[in-house]
């Protein structure tokens, strides 16, 4: 039943998207548009639809109707509710609804909140969107349908993979898609803006709300998963340069790029053709992440099915729509007012551009080391692995020039500044910060080279940010997203040069010494799950002034039989405590990793308050 | 004109990106244990642990019914308790259950044979563990069920073997004939 419920109602979906599509260009050759009428039920009636489906399917996984090929597949009689639930998208086929879920809802709210703009401009960006919905629509209805039917009805499933039964992996895919799918509407419009001539302020004031949505999700989605990766992948860190993570860092540094050149453009009239690259861009990333991660192309915990026929369906999209925006760009790029307003080198303009340079730079590195080694692999045969210190070499020397010009960009002025007034103010915080990272540095022993200008220049962005908060008259968003970046860096340096980690193996009973620690093996139990069975672990770690109880698990899921390690980590303000345990060698040992990651909470605190920035600009704007 | 090179140029990359990209999709890029293959790699080559000659699985698939690879280590705690299991199953004249060592110690294998008895007619071992894992294990201990006439996969049991997979492992066996 809900299997026939789910595919008609994306058949009519399908139905809707190329009657819309044949209907607007029409439309657009009439003298006088309007898209109240037709257009607009169509839309409504194909948004209903996908919701209809998307229920449908979360109910075929709740209820566990195993008719369902794709609820016997990834569920479980046994599975708790809510990974009943979550896993509805924590498959290719329901992912890939929800995507498209995503993307018609968020046209129905472009539709309805974009009345008082052109209407030539708005039917161009459906018809754009419409092209993006049908491209997602065959590709579920013809390679990934989530509605197949299962006969004769299994009794049971096969289950979720037990590391995707996370809380914070249950919402991470559809936070992180939110994000990906709202740059799709940047992309619609910016071509519909641009093929009607309408790059201008308004369009920057329109669009400006969408580009803070997309990023303000990709943000979040970023961190959950970083979240996840740092508590249940047991490898004690939170980023690890993984192509899948890269994915998701590269849109975000184009959308990162792309606020503040339409910040500009908004303000000033310049930077057009260059915010609708962005746009382009920023799309072509997201998509092309969800090429990179669902056709199998990566090796990667993330990948779910590797069905050929997937990538290239995807990949032919992709370059199909890259290309269609290309052309496009190059046939109205005149179009495009040519704004020959005077800029000087000491203004806001210039600052951002820095900010966009380096924000290029940053993704230029990230996509090489990510592509490359996929490129290698078929042109050489070569295979080649990017880690982590490929990107730590080319981003930290870039870091240094950039938090300073982030110190001091956002305070100057439009149009024209005058250099003498980096004041004597900022000259204290300077010399404050010299000073204290050198005292600081010196008192850890830490000799790299590169590390002392580093630390100064994220010591001095965090004073002027927090400073910054005395000044009123610019706006508080900016400041906290600021303030929160610049914690973000501090933290993940003071972070990185304080982690202290140890690992040996141990059996019940043992006793260890680490720094001026005693970490004591206590206890061994078995615990029963509702899905799984666990060893949990007991371990007393003890210092001079406290101790503190570490229960780390091993669990053994039952369906699909998988075994995981849960670490236990015991956060305070400034450090974490962080131990897994695994099962190794010879009679009642265990290897046991304990890490001590200090500020590791106010990485998750900063990136929050980035988002924090991002969330209070939209509400207050609308006030 | 420029304008005309730069469309050109771009168009080319996209193009030449594209065709890349396709290339690579066709190449398996996966490492992982592929649980629901019912291939094997028969070619798979390993020393023996008495011995220092080295064989392949085709060799060691005999003109019984079946074959049982087992995935053990003298280190792993479960391969213990699911030795009697495999000491059991040998006396079946319709298999032959061949030992992979993996990532182990030759004299700690070689006591743990000599303390629990010797449930395999053949071992081999697998040191690095690389050559277990394209075979498509999980992890040990790993019991792996081949039909040597089909030369597939009848049955794979992650995890050490008990009373339950045992019973089923049997009728697996009596039922396939």
């Amino acid at each position: 039943m809900l299997n026939q419920i789910g595919n008609y109602s994306l058949y009519i979906a399908l139905l809707s998207s190329i009657l819309i599509i044949i209907q607007s260009p029409i439309l657009l050759n009439r003298t006088n548009v309007n898209i109240s009428g037709k257009i607009f039920s169509l839309i409504s009636i194909q948004s209903l639809m996908i919701i209809i489906s998307f229920i449908a399917l979360i109910a075929a996984f709740i209820t566990s109707d195993f008719s369902n090929e794709t609820v016997y597949n990834n569920s479980h009689t046994t599975k708790p509710f809510f990974y009943k639930v979550s896993g509805t998208w924590g498959n290719h086929e329901g992912s890939l609804l929800l995507w498209l879920l995503v993307l018609t809802i968020f046209l129905f709210i472009f539709t309805i909140t974009s009345k008082n703009l052109s209407s030539k401009y708005r039917i161009l960006t459906l018809f754009f969107q419409e092209i993006i919905i049908l491209g997602f629509l065959l590709f579920i209805l013809f390679t990934s349908n989530p509605f197949t039917n299962l006969f004769p009805i299994p009794n049971e499933g096969t289950g979720l993979n037990p590391i995707l039964q996370d809380p914070a992996l249950a919402i991470h895919p559809p936070i992180l898609y939110l994000g990906y799918v709202g740059t799709s509407i940047i992309f619609s419009s910016s071509l519909g803006a641009l093929i009607s001539g309408s790059v201008n302020k308004t369009w920057a004031k329109h669009i400006k709300n969408w580009v803070l949505i997309s990023w303000i999700f990709l943000s979040i989605g970023i961190l959950l998963g970083s979240i996840w990766a740092y508590y249940e992948l047991g490898w004690g860190g939170f980023w690890f340069w993984d192509p899948v993570e890269n994915v998701s860092l590269m849109p975000w540094f184009c959308l990162t790029a792309l606020f503040h050149t339409i910040l500009i453009l908004e303000k000033r009239e310049i930077f057009h053709s260059w915010a609708v690259i962005l746009s382009i861009t920023t799309f072509s990333l997201s998509m092309s992440g969800t090429f990179l991660v669902r056709s199998g192309i990566l090796n990667s915990i993330h990948t779910f099915a590797n069905d050929p026929s997937r990538g290239v369906f995807i990949l032919c999209f992709l370059f199909i729509l890259i290309t269609l925006s290309i052309f496009i760009y190059f046939f109205y790029q005149n179009k495009i007012k040519n704004n020959s307003v005077k800029t000087y080198l000491v203004s806001k303009e210039t600052a951002v551009l820095m900010n966009n340079l380096f924000m290029m730079f940053f993704l230029s590195v990230v996509l090489i080391g990510t592509v490359y080694p996929i490129f290698l692999e078929v042109v050489n045969n070569d295979k080649i692995s990017v880690g982590p210190p490929f990107y730590h070499k080319l981003i930290v020397p870039f870091m240094i020039p950039f938090l300073f010009f982030m110190a001091i960009g956002p305070n100057l002025k439009w149009i024209k500044d005058k250099i003498t007034k980096i004041n004597s103010q900022q000259l204290l915080f300077f010399i404050i910060s010299i000073i204290i990272c050198y005292i600081f540095l010196k008192k850890i022993e830490v000799s790299y080279l590169l590390s002392l200008p580093l630390f100064i220049a994220s010591f001095f962005l965090f004073l002027v940010t927090i400073k910054d908060f005395s000044i009123k008259k610019t706006n508080l968003s900016q400041k906290i997203s600021h303030f929160g970046f610049s914690l973000f860096i501090l933290s993940v340096l003071v972070n990185g040069v304080l982690a202290k980690e140890y690992s040996s193996n141990m059996k019940v009973g043992d006793e260890r010494k680490f720094l001026n620690k005693i970490i004591k093996f206590e206890s061994l139990k078995t615990n029963e799950g509702k899905n799984y069975q666990s060893l949990e672990a007991n371990f007393k770690i003890t210092d001079k002034n406290n101790s503190i109880n570490l229960k780390p698990e091993i669990r053994v899921y039952d369906q699909p039989q998988t075994i995981t390690s849960e670490a236990d980590i015991e956060s305070t303000l400034f450090s974490d405590n962080f131990l897994v345990f695994n099962i190794l060698k010879n009679d009642g040992f265990y290897n046991v990793r304990y890490q001590i990651k200090p500020f590791m909470i106010w990485i998750w605190i900063s990136v929050i308050l980035i988002s924090f920035g991002g969330i209070l600009s939209i509400v207050k704007k609308n006030d | 004109m420029i304008k005309n090179i730069k469309l050109i140029a771009l168009v080319f990359l996209v193009i030449l990106s594209f065709f890349t990209l396709l290339k690579g999709l066709n190449k398996t890029n996966n490492y992982s244990p592929d649980l629901n293959s019912s291939k094997i790699d028969f070619n798979f080559k390993a020393k023996f642990l008495y011995s220092n000659e080295e064989t392949t699985l085709n060799e060691l698939v005999d003109d019984k019914d079946f074959t049982i690879i087992n995935i053990w280590a003298s280190w792993c705690l479960p391969c213990r308790d699911e030795h009697p299991f495999l000491l059991n199953l040998n006396s079946s004249n319709k298999l032959n259950i061949i030992g992979i060592n993996y990532k182990d110690n030759e004299i700690n294998a070689k006591k743990f044979i000599k303390e629990l008895g010797n449930p395999y007619s053949k071992i081999i071992v697998d040191p690095s563990g690389v050559n277990s894992i394209e075979l498509g294990a999980y992890g040990v201990p790993e019991t792996i069920l081949i039909n040597n006439k089909s030369r597939t996969i009848l049955k794979k049991y992650i995890g050490p073997l008990d009373d339950q997979k045992f019973a089923e492992l049997k009728m697996l066996i009596k039922n396939e004939n």
